[in-house]
């Protein structure tokens, strides 16, 4: 097996334990945590202690704690995540339907972070110290400090409510959220294979507010690590060789520097998820949008034990499967990495 | 230990977290003495005073624009800005721009308290585990990498949801995500020096793990810690908000940037525009400062940094 196979089994190998920590973690918090689940579920109302005891017997939150975790686990491993309190369908059930809606908008939101943030950053580098260099670097700046939620509000107050561009919130609207039928749970995809132009301009437009929403989230790091990382490539010798050798300025850019100023960019790819996921948990609670993030916090205020360990379970293992594909693919593009 | 003294850099004994003192605050006045030119780092320090200083004053004297937060019920109800209520007016009639001066409490008493708790906490684990070493620097990266890996908003939502609503789980959540990050930064910066001659020289020496740690490894951390406190400053700011703005904030009569967000975006269909414009800028402005700040100490202690912005 090739080095690049043994260096992702090995990475793979260690994914186990990251997931396996922060199970534990979240499983012996929510066992701290004041409040009862079963009250909770059961809405809180006055229900006679018989009552309660039955439900907590059955759902198993009666025995020592020790039992539960062992029991929890050995579901996990089986790809059970028990049933979620509040809807009694089971949780991976749940959110498998629930995923397409946030990989749809974290793929959109990806893409507006690349437009505004990479080529920024790639921009104020070719200019340092000009006047758009600085203003580039305040927007990134800008970016940084934004609150997420803030920012989506005043969207819709904007684009939405005031000139009535695009629609609130939501993933369909009118008549179609309740006709449209989705085979991949991805809408955009949906509509462009059956052709529905019609759904496919709604779908569009319901993902634009959302999308920039959160694209502007990873703008500063992404524009920033740019900028930083085509400033170095820039600064090396094969680049005034290639200037010196008189080639046009638009090759040395984009044929000598922007292929070796990809690559720390790359890198932070992994981290970049973590912060678009965290993202779309506000993100999805402002626009409504109905993925696994804005399931989290309803299963958060419902105490729903089941759905928030089986969120947060979830989450972290496609957070990591995403950093070992980071992590591979980068080994594929820098040939000098070995391990 | 006699030996040793011939080794240190200044002859003087001290007590070993005197030392540590003693090295921030030469980092400070050298700092001082650079401060010269740093126009960014002085803007980012002037809004975080101004913000410091507005919120201590209106907390003080809650009457300071002659509306109080919370009290004052009388203005009309949902209006823009006016000569009277120059940030406009909420749905049970108070004066925003009163609970503006006094919202930003909680956001500035959790971001200073949780990044003090993950600086200290994370810093020490940091500088334990590089330098000690085997199996338990090994489960200890395990644990803060996974920790890290995580989306930090997502664990402080779930945390903050098991500890309860209020200041001191925020104070809590918030500083349990962060703590990742000094272990990161300082771990690096020991297994660093960790190696270098004048370690093994003192430690030839026969000066103790402990006495090496806090005199000699530590305090070549501090500058690298510095720098990144003050972005995780600005943002703890925006996780704060975030968090006030799900409702795991102060209980609801209380002014709260965050909260009141919140509650403006229920009429948000209505046009009411300033309820949430003016605590969103408020936010902004704050967190903007701490990034500044973080800007500028990047700046001066990184020189070769700074060389490549001229």
């Amino acid at each position: 097996m090739g080095g690049v196979g043994r260096y992702a089994i090995q990475r793979l190998l260690l994914t186990i334990p990251m997931v396996f920590i922060l199970l534990t973690v979240v499983f012996l918090l929510l066992r701290v945590m004041p409040g009862d689940p079963v009250s909770a579920m059961l809405g809180g109302r006055n229900v006679s202690a018989e009552v309660l005891e039955s439900y907590r017997e059955r759902l198993g939150f009666n025995r020592p704690i020790h039992v539960q975790y062992v029991s929890y686990l050995s579901g996990v491993v089986r790809g059970q995540f028990g049933d979620s309190l509040r809807t009694g369908k089971p949780v991976l059930h749940e959110l498998f339907i629930r995923f397409p809606a946030t990989i749809e908008l974290g793929v959109c939101g990806l893409v507006v972070s690349v437009l505004f943030g990479f080529l920024s950053g790639i921009f104020a580098a070719i200019y340092p110290d000009r006047p758009i260099d600085h203003t580039i670097r305040i927007f990134h700046i800008a970016s940084f400090a934004m609150p997420l939620f803030w920012l989506g509000l005043m969207f819709q107050v904007f684009f939405a409510v005031r000139l009535g561009w695009l629609p609130v919130a939501g993933r369909l609207g009118g008549r179609l959220a309740f006709t449209f039928d989705s085979v991949t749970g991805f809408y955009l995809l949906d509509a462009i294979i059956r052709g529905d132009w019609r759904s496919l301009s709604d779908v569009a437009q319901h993902l634009v507010l959302p999308s920039i929403t959160l694209g502007i989230a990873l703008t500063g790091l992404q524009g920033r690590i740019s900028r930083a990382s085509m400033l170095e490539v820039l600064d090396a010798d094969y680049i005034t060789t290639a200037r010196a050798k008189g080639l046009h300025e638009r090759i040395v850019i984009f044929g000598h520097a922007l292929r070796n100023a990809l690559i720390p960019i790359v890198t932070v790819f992994g981290l970049q998820f973590a912060v678009l996921m965290g993202g779309a948990v506000l993100t999805e609670t402002v626009f409504s949008w109905p993925g696994i993030a804005s399931y989290l916090v309803r299963s958060i205020e419902a105490r729903d034990y089941p759905a928030i360990q089986g969120s947060v379970v979830f989450i972290a293992v496609f957070i990591s499967a995403i950093n070992l594909i980071v992590d591979v693919f980068y080994s594929v593009i820098d040939p000098r990495v070995r391990y | 230990m006699a030996d040793e003294r011939h080794l240190a850099p200044p002859p003087i004994r001290r007590s070993m977290v005197v030392g540590v003192l003693d090295s921030i605050i030469r980092a400070i006045s050298r700092g001082r003495r650079q401060l010269r030119g740093q126009t960014v780092l002085k803007v980012g320090a002037f809004i975080v005073f101004s913000f410091v200083a507005m919120t201590v004053i209106a907390n003080l004297f809650p009457m300071l624009n002659g509306y109080h937060p919370t009290l004052y019920r009388d203005a009309p109800r949902l209006e823009g800005p006016t000569q009277d209520h120059w940030m406009g007016t909420d749905q049970l009639q108070r004066d925003v721009f009163s609970r503006i001066l006094n919202g930003g409490k909680a956001s500035l008493i959790v971001a200073f308290s949780a990044v003090a708790l993950s600086m200290t906490v994370g810093s020490i684990l940091g500088w334990i585990s590089g330098f000690t070493g085997g199996w338990l620097d090994r489960v200890l990266s395990l644990t803060m990498d996974a920790i890290y890996s995580f989306p930090s908003m997502i664990l402080a939502i779930v945390l903050v949801a098991m500890f309860g609503a209020g200041i001191s789980p925020m104070i809590w959540a918030v500083g349990f995500v962060y703590i990742p990050t000094y272990f990161r930064v300082t771990r690096a910066e020991v297994l660093q020096v960790r190696e270098s001659a004048y370690i093994e020289a003192i430690r030839a020496v026969g000066a103790s793990n402990t006495r090496i740690v806090l005199r000699h490894v530590a305090p070549n951390t501090v500058n690298a810690i510095m720098a990144v406190s003050s972005f995780n400053l600005a943002d703890a700011i925006l996780t704060v908000a975030a968090l006030s703005f799900l409702g795991f904030g102060l209980p609801p009569p209380a002014p709260d940037w965050g909260f009141d967000i919140q509650n403006g975006q229920k009429y948000l269909q209505s046009g009411a525009w300033w309820l949430i414009t003016f605590p969103g800028l408020m936010i902004i402005t704050l967190s903007l400062g701490f990034g500044l700040i973080g800007e500028g100490i990047s700046d001066l202690v990184n020189p070769k940094r700074k060389r490549k912005r001229v």
